[in-house]
């Protein structure tokens, strides 16, 4: 991060609505030119936290400065920098595509020849130019997705709020909208992104924090984490149910780093995973399926919190 | 539905006989589950609308009507539109059961593509929502003769007559309606179609004044109106003026008109639900 | 007598603009909102065209049909007028009632609830009051629209007696000012589509029964107080006056029960909407 403009500061920030704590006291700090993740399951906080940012859920107690402004009372200056890819599209069905760009870039106040210009190099950027003229309803998830991207850019942002931004969408369209925010990053944009995908995690964060029932569990770059908190390989083991049981039982045995007994798996997480299958084998037991593969983030959430993401 | 399908042993070949309403009538139980729950919003619609038109019209103006205008009438005004009223409630009930709830079931609930996924077919799907629409007719409209009835609006026992009469008013719209609205993919074409087709006819068939009124060169377009045919057949019932020619003339152009709009819903319910 | 127009102008702004205080984003107000609204119609342009049509449609029955069996009524001043000029201006204000009803409630519940239209306004510099001050600007334009087309029809059929009806142009607007903001707020407490039988239970009694059709003499006193209480009859009154050229005092209480209530429901309205989206 260096001596990087902080655009972003929380400090003991905190969410009720009524009795529910959805955000508990966590500090963070975003710089200029940085990919910043919220990693989590569902009911983690994370959108809670990305609606305090996107100034349109006052914070209950606790310090938020956005762009060094106040977002209780400045809400309207900090949101004119601010671009926002809600978890939901929220794109205007009764508009065409390019008016959609249009109508939200009056939102800002820009001048329409402005706005001209710029959706159609925004339309160009997520590959919609040729639906620039057709109604929003029958695009596919994905293109509605990146539209909602580009809409989100039309005011040329400091800051572009991504909640949830592959959710629901089948793989290709997934990696076409992480090819398209890996450009933006490129081009120096501050990515602040809320996932429970691991993979979109490890892809686009420079930086994250893993989140758990409204607070950070941990907090610094996907690789820094997986070293802290994982080993470097893991072992999944999957044995005939009947054996399951009486298979992990025998593997306590090994000198593993750490073991997790899943319902269908065995996870054995250890520095060589080629070694630990061999030594697996030494041991009588002969797995249905072996896998060796490197920790990811999913490993260090389990970890943790004794969960996975997608509980 | 699905559940109710199990029950029906392997009928007749699709297409024959009793078992194509047997069929029909599993569609005509979805629809009257489904009543059950939202019945109370369609009084307000349907029962206490009319009747307050009644109210204001009927009593209201007809105070003025019948002081300044009586005579022409023949009877008080709100023995003449009454029965009128009920004409047109028929035609309303048609629009409200036949336009939207047609549209909801291939777009919004797709209970339509549900039930032709059982052995239901796109012909007893048509057959058996248009039962239900049936029996909404002959509810508003048996409930607001029961009421004019009371009111002492009705001169004569033929009127019992112009509950069935009203039902066949509806049905020389609902099957045409549903014939189309099955093919709609967006729903707003049926608010201009209830402002430029509904409200016109409404005004003009005679319901509130009689058509004699109408410049010679609207008088034509009166006598295509159904609900112009509904209303003088509903009316003549109700003072006990019917002839039977006269009748027979009405009752068959609105029998006409509802078998025209059967055959084309059974080729659209087919295209749309078979695809 | 001059002061129709001037109160219906002059407190508006600075009422509304302290009625949404706090509410307010970078100071455009509502037209953002307006031009979307108005993108969205040029796709739903029919629309527009049948509710200009819908209360020319009544006109017509009444002039050809109905005006003849009813004969002249007492007009305002005890005055008799033909029946077709007494229920015209009637028609007009039932139908800048429907029209900003319409656009307040089962359009504004629309984008509320389903189309997610204010969620993606409000991440934007725009705020509550611009979203609340935007829908009813809107639902004025489009009132100002068919007072102009009625009015245009009311001239070719001969019907304009008085200069004083250009005052029904503002006079509706304002009209359709006080039923958008009642009907806005109104909407910010509907639970589901089901709730909207309850506008229909306010808005049709009030068309059939407030001297729409007939002139308050025909209730005994008991029912014209509450008929009198009535936005739409406080309507009524005023463009029936302005229509026949009877202006009084009086109707400077008409223009102020209509402005209270509009402004009451914009109040209202956008402190709701603050409170149902940004939680």
């Amino acid at each position: 991060m260096g001596g990087a403009e902080i655009l972003v500061r929380a400090r003991g920030l905190t969410k009720r609505f009524g009795d529910f704590h959805a955000v508990v006291g966590i500090d963070f700090s975003i710089s200029r030119g940085e990919a910043f993740g919220f990693l989590g399951p569902n009911g983690a906080g994370k959108s809670s936290t990305m609606r305090m940012i996107g100034c349109v859920s006052p914070p209950t107690s606790g310090e938020l400065t956005i762009l060094g402004l106040n977002p209780v009372t400045d809400g309207p200056a900090i949101r004119a920098r601010l671009g926002v890819v809600p978890q939901e599209n929220t794109l205007d069905l009764e508009l065409t595509v390019r008016e959609n760009l249009l109508v939200y870039g009056r939102y800002f106040g820009l001048p329409r020849a402005v706005i001209r210009e710029r959706s159609a190099m925004l339309l160009d950027f997520v590959q919609l130019s040729d639906r620039a003229g057709d109604q929003v309803e029958p695009l596919s998830g994905g293109m509605k997705r990146r539209l909602v991207i580009a809409r989100s850019l039309i005011n040329e942002p400091d800051i572009l709020l991504l909640d949830e931004p592959t959710t629901g969408l089948d793989p290709q369209a997934r990696h076409i909208v992480w090819d398209r925010l890996f450009r933006l990053k490129q081009r120096g944009v501050t990515l602040i992104l809320t996932t429970h995908y691991m993979d979109e995690a490890e892809q686009l964060c420079d930086r994250l924090v893993v989140m758990d029932g409204g607070r950070i569990a941990a907090e610094g770059s996907p690789r820094a984490l997986i070293q802290r908190y994982s080993t470097p390989e893991v072992l999944e083991l999957r044995f005939d149910p009947g054996d399951h049981e009486q298979a992990a039982e025998k593997l306590r045995g090994l000198p593993a780093e750490r073991l997790e007994v899943l319902a269908d798996r065995v996870l054995i997480y250890i520095t060589n995973g080629d070694e630990a299958l061999a030594a697996v084998r030494g041991l009588g037991l002969e797995p249905l399926t072996s896998l060796v593969r490197r920790s990811t983030l999913e490993d260090v959430f389990l970890q943790l919190t004794g969960r996975h993401l997608d509980d | 539905m699905t559940a109710q399908a199990t029950r029906t042993a392997p009928a007749a070949a699709p297409g024959r006989g009793g078992a194509r309403w047997s069929f029909a009538v599993r569609e005509f139980r979805f629809w009257l589950t489904d009543y059950r729950r939202t019945w109370r919003g369609s009084v307000i619609s349907s029962v206490l609308g009319p009747l307050l038109y009644l109210g204001a019209l009927g009593a209201g103006l007809g105070s003025l009507v019948n002081r300044h205008a009586g005579g022409t009438l023949g009877v008080s005004y709100l023995t003449f539109i009454a029965p009128g009223m009920l004409a047109a409630t028929a035609m309303q009930t048609a629009f409200g059961e036949a336009l939207y709830p047609v549209l909801g079931s291939v777009k919004w609930v797709q209970n339509y593509f549900a039930a032709v996924a059982s052995p239901l077919r796109p012909a007893d799907v048509f057959r058996g929502h248009l039962l239900f629409v049936v029996l909404r007719l002959t509810m508003n409209c048996g409930v607001f003769l029961a009421l004019i009835a009371a009111f002492g609006a009705t001169r004569s026992p033929l009127a019992i007559a112009s509950l069935p009469v009203a039902v066949l008013t509806g049905l020389a719209f609902a099957p045409a309606l549903m014939a189309w609205a099955v093919t709609r993919t967006r729903d707003t074409s049926f608010s201009v179609l209830m402002r430029f087709v509904m409200v016109p006819l409404f005004l003009f068939s005679g319901t509130f004044f009689p058509v004699t009124r109408l410049p010679g060169w609207l008088q034509p377009v009166a006598y295509v109106s159904p609900l112009w045919h509904g209303v003088e057949l509903c009316r003549t019932l109700s003072l006990g003026t019917t002839d039977l020619g006269g009748a027979a003339v009405h009752a068959a152009y609105l029998l006409a008109l509802a078998a025209a709009g059967y055959a084309a819903a059974l080729r659209t319910y087919a295209r749309r639900l078979h695809e | 007598m001059s002061s129709g127009p001037a109160t219906l102008r002059m407190p508006l702004p600075g009422l509304l603009g302290r009625a949404l205080a706090g509410g307010r984003g970078h100071g455009r107000g509502g037209l953002p909102l307006v031009e979307r609204n108005a993108r969205a119609y040029r796709h739903l342009w029919i629309l527009l065209v049948a509710g200009t049509l819908e209360p020319l449609f009544y006109l017509l029955s009444v002039r050809i049909g109905l005006g003849a069996l009813v004969g002249p009524v007492t007009g305002p001043g005890g005055r008799p007028v033909g029946y077709t000029e007494f229920v015209a201006p009637a028609l007009l204000a039932t139908s800048s009632m429907n029209g900003a009803v319409y656009d307040s409630t089962f359009s504004v519940f629309h984008k509320l609830k389903y189309a997610k239209v204010y969620d993606a306004a409000l991440a934007t510099p725009l705020g509550p009051g611009d979203v609340a001050l935007g829908e009813i600007t809107w639902a004025l334009s489009r009132g100002l629209l068919y007072a102009v087309t009625f009015l245009l029809v009311l001239a070719a059929l001969g019907l304009i007696h008085s200069a004083w009806l250009l005052v029904a142009v503002p006079a509706s607007v304002l009209i359709g000012f006080a039923f958008a903001g009642v009907g806005m707020a109104a909407t910010t407490y509907m639970r589901s589509w089901k709730d909207f039988d309850f506008v229909i239970l306010a808005t049709l009694p009030m068309f059939l029964f407030s001297t729409t059709f007939y002139p308050l003499s025909v209730y005994p006193r008991g029912l014209q107080i509450v008929v009198e209480c009535t936005p739409l009859y406080q309507a009524v009154t005023l463009l029936r006056g302005f229509s026949l050229g009877v202006v009084g005092p009086a109707m400077l209480g008409s223009v102020a029960y209509l402005a209270v209530l509009g402004l009451a429901g914009v109040y209202v309205a956008s402190r709701r909407i603050r409170r149902l989206l940004l939680k």
